[in-house]
């Protein structure tokens, strides 16, 4: 099990009520705490001065923030927020819709270009990143097609297809369950392999950064935890981007957390010191439970 | 103040009061029957449909054998030596249709997905009821343009063309069948959710891929729905036909000859003389069963395939 | 990097040419509209006189006019529209309104579905059959009235249906609350708030209808009739007459129909005008019926 991931438990552990496990527990968190001492991290992409419009309605007020390569990044708020808005400027989805008017910069690195830029095309953004949707929404294929659907659209061919999406599953941790009905239809899937699914046809694209919008609020806990476990697994390889409207979620798989409400970035900081120690009072009767 | 009427056993309704909702029950009941028995004509009809095939065909049948029907290559029913092989009726159906189908469903089905995928709203708007119209015009103008423009225009590109020929006739009525194909397609695309093509999109796919790939297939059954109306509908035209393919029996499969078919051959022989209970009028009887029963099977299916599209949404 | 500049320019072109593809094909469908209309006034609209509509068929055809045809597409509409309008709406409201989920209400709905569907030239033939010989109609106006009002029965009902549809439950459920019988809430509230789309339907349904040949020709409507039936209103007691019912007939698409398939080219000028008086008045019925779907939804706003 990954040691961050085992950490964010373990603290979850020590918050309940029973203390026999304290002393111990205590002792593993030390230890894992020091594993982690160093960690360059460099910018993956950075936000700047971005508003976003539908028609005359500004949704996103003036966000600042940059995300952290090979992180995990949580985005949290209230219903309304703006957070799956601005996780859906990543990838340009907006631009599918009538009326929508971005201002701003959002800048990818190490290649400098501006995601939102009105000379950025589209289509190039979307073959940079991948997204996880809210509801799985495998296409009406078989388990392979879907996997393969990326793929095929970047030109790959034969074995190296073949070989490319058994990766992808397994980076997904679904080889093991579907490799005997890959020609299937994906709709025999159930709901949380369904969604893993969509994590390795968003993965099999070998994208610069993944955007998962509240990934896990259509299934039930034991997917849920699965889902978990593989976005840990995933930052090592590629940045991550979650939208989530579970602030435990939040907790327990993000290094660091930006709390958002009506359209502002309220803050943003590491994941642990957002949760024990917030800055903004606003971000502080949130995570309380105050409002939400 | 208006005087307030004091009942003498309040609750109680006096007996006035009782008559007059046994009347008004009465009446709605009378109401419902007669709303009853409108709703079952539609039961009546279709008996009488049935009915009137079935009693004149079994009198065609008595003196033509089942075998020679279906057999026969010549349809001669009122020739004095007559044959009554109904299979070149048959084929000028089947080629006619054919060639309908080969214009309407391939134009149809790309109008449908540039209407659903591609399209701005404002085209959408004017298109679609335009496309409609050409529903609306009734069927013996379409024959005068298929005899008077499309032939003559298609003589030009095929040397030695006859006036009369299945391919004038048949590539009207194709056009004539674009809306059903279009603007019931069009409908089962759009019914598919949008977080659908998000996913596609996501991946960079572009429109017409995301349009193919993923929303033509998950639409496919109000689709198909849409193509075996458009079929029945071809199979069941008459004027277009009887107008510009000729009337005369052909067994052939060639688009270029003049052929009848089922339903011309019925409009010829009812321009004529039909001495009740002759052979010749027993005839159409037994043609027209064979086109209601051809109908029929593809209605059944279109209907079944459409109450699928519905419930997948 | 670059291989994906490569991709992406295929998929835009890819997108060009599809769009350019809808936009052809798209305009087949109008251009060929647009051509039929031309045609069609180029050949006829010089035959359109006062003569043409006025005068008999004739075996001359600068003497051949539309007389008799257009007078007996009237009379069928007469007897169509009075029988297929209460008919069809009367079965609409019972469907919609007062049937239960059962196996007979199923049979019902399948038959008019059915119905929908079955070739125009059917209904001919069952009149011919039922309504002429085994009913003792004859070849008449009542029969003609009676077999297109059959065929244009399930789009009454369809149209009656879809109206009602769309008046939400909470209309309904206010005016039993208030103590209305069904019936009530029908004549006081559905069918005067749903007439808009019912109209609009009934309007389409008789366009469909004025246009319909194959039918009237299966039951023996003639193509050439130099008189006229008797008015339905006459100058002595009983002052109506309904003796048109029991008339021969002709109409106008038969007109045509007899025009266009005679080889003498000079008949052609008047198949032409006869299909334009023909397409004006469907084209117009239709468009009626959009501008009171129009007009409806905009002054009803649920």
């Amino acid at each position: 099990m990954h040691p961050e991931l085992e950490e964010s438990r373990l603290r979850q552990q020590m918050t309940s009520t029973n203390d026999e496990r304290g002393p111990a527990v205590r002792l593993r968190v030390q230890a894992v705490v020091e594993e982690r001492a160093d960690s360059e991290i460099a910018p993956k992409a950075e936000v700047s001065g971005l508003n976003f419009f539908y028609g005359r309605l500004q949704a996103l007020k003036d966000i600042n923030l940059t995300f952290p390569a090979n992180q995990v990044g949580a985005v949290i708020g209230p219903s309304g927020c703006g957070k799956s808005t601005l996780l859906r400027c990543f990838n340009r989805i907006h631009d599918l819709y009538p009326e929508t008017r971005y201002e701003g910069k959002i800048i990818l690195y190490p290649s400098g270009i501006n995601l939102i830029g009105p000379e950025t095309d589209p289509l190039e953004m979307r073959m940079r990143m991948s997204m996880v949707f809210q509801k799985p929404n495998a296409f009406p294929k078989s388990v392979f097609e879907n996997v393969a659907f990326g793929l095929r659209l970047r030109g790959v061919k034969g074995k190296e297809l073949e070989e490319q999406v058994e990766q992808s599953l397994r980076l997904a941790a679904l080889w093991d369950e579907v490799k005997d009905r890959l020609k299937q239809s994906a709709y025999t899937l159930s709901g949380g392999q369904q969604q893993r699914l969509c994590i390795a046809r968003a993965l099999a694209t070998d994208p610069e950064m993944l955007l998962f919008d509240e990934p896990t609020s259509a299934l039930d806990p034991i997917a849920t935890a699965k889902i978990e476990d593989l976005i840990f697994e995933l930052k090592s390889k590629v940045t991550v981007i979650i939208v989530t409207h579970n602030m435990q979620q939040a907790a327990r798989v993000s290094d660091y957390t930006a709390f958002m409400y009506l359209g502002e970035l309220i803050e943003v900081c590491p994941t642990k010191q957002m949760f024990e120690n917030p800055t903004n009072k606003l971000t502080e009767d949130y995570i309380t439970g105050h409002f939400g | 103040m208006q005087d307030i009427p004091i009942l003498e056993h309040p609750g109680v309704p006096s007996a006035g009061l009782a008559r007059a909702r046994r009347l008004s029950r009465l009446k709605e009941r009378v109401i419902e029957a007669l709303l009853f028995l409108a709703a079952f004509s539609s039961v009546a009809i279709t008996v009488g449909i049935v009915g009137t095939l079935i009693v004149e065909s079994t009198t065609f049948f008595a003196h033509v054998s089942f075998w020679d029907f279906i057999t026969d290559t010549l349809w001669t029913p009122l020739f004095a030596s007559p044959h009554f092989g109904i299979m070149p009726l048959v084929t000028g159906t089947l080629v006619t249709t054919a060639v309908a189908l080969a214009v309407a469903l391939p134009v149809g089905t790309v109008v449908a997905i540039y209407l659903s995928e591609f399209a701005p709203s404002t085209v959408r708007e004017i298109i679609k009821p335009a496309l409609e119209l050409l529903s609306a015009v009734p069927t013996v103008v379409y024959g005068y343009f298929a005899l008077q423009f499309m032939s003559p225009l298609l003589q030009k590109l095929i040397p030695g063309l006859p006036t009369f020929n299945m391919l004038s006739a048949g590539v009207v009525m194709g056009i004539m069948i674009i809306p059903y194909v279009s603007s019931l397609s069009e409908d089962a695309m759009r019914a598919v959710p949008m977080a659908l093509r998000e996913g596609a999109y996501a991946l960079g796919a572009n429109r017409i891929i995301t349009a193919l790939k993923v929303v033509y297939p998950s639409a496919l059954s109000g689709i198909v729905a849409s193509y075996i109306l458009a079929i029945s509908r071809a199979i069941g035209e008459t004027m277009i036909v009887a107008i510009a393919a000729g009337m005369q029996p052909n067994l052939t499969l060639d688009p270029r000859e003049p052929a009848a078919t089922i339903t011309a051959f019925i409009v010829q022989v009812s321009l004529g003389d039909l001495p009740h209970g002759s052979i010749g009028y027993q005839s159409i009887f037994a043609a027209g069963i064979t086109l209601f029963i051809m109908t029929l099977a593809f209605n059944i299916i279109g209907y079944v395939l459409r109450k699928r599209f519905r419930e997948a949404y | 990097m670059s291989d994906f500049k490569q991709i992406i320019a295929k998929r835009k072109r890819q997108d060009f040419i599809f769009n350019v593809l809808g936009i052809i094909c798209t305009l087949v469908g109008i251009v060929t509209l647009g051509a039929l209309l031309v045609d069609l006034l180029m050949d006829g609209a010089a035959r359109l006189d006062w003569t043409f509509l006025t005068s008999f068929p004739s075996r001359f055809a600068e003497r051949a006019g539309i007389l008799s045809s257009w007078v007996g597409t009237l009379l069928i509409m007469i007897v169509t529209a009075f029988t297929a309008v209460p008919l069809g709406v009367a079965a609409g409201v019972y469907l919609e309104e007062y049937a239960r989920k059962n196996w007979l209400t199923n049979l019902i709905e399948i038959n008019i579905a059915n119905l929908a569907g079955v070739p125009s030239i059917i209904y001919g033939l069952m009149a011919l059959g039922l309504l002429v010989y085994k009913f003792r109609l004859g070849q008449s106006v009542l029969t003609g009235g009676l077999t297109l009002a059959f065929l244009i029965l399930p789009i009454v009902i369809v149209a009656t249906r879809e109206a009602l549809r769309t008046i939400p439950q909470g209309i309904r459920e206010s005016a039993y609350a208030l103590g209305s019988t069904k019936w009530q809430v029908v004549r006081h509230h559905l069918l005067p708030y749903s007439i808009g789309g019912t109209l609009t339907g009934i309007i389409i349904a008789l366009s469909r209808a004025i246009g319909e040949t194959a039918p009237l020709i299966t039951i023996g409507a003639l193509t050439f009739i130099a008189f006229l039936p008797a008015p339905p209103v006459q100058q002595y007691p009983p002052f109506i007459s309904f003796d048109w019912l029991w008339s021969p007939f002709s109409v106008l698409p038969i007109q045509m129909f007899n025009w266009v398939s005679r080889p003498d080219q000079d008949f052609v000028v008047n198949a032409a005008g006869a299909g334009l008086v023909l397409i004006v008045v469907t084209l117009s019925l239709n468009a009626i019926a959009i501008v009171i779907r129009y007009r409806v939804r905009k002054r009803i706003k649920w």
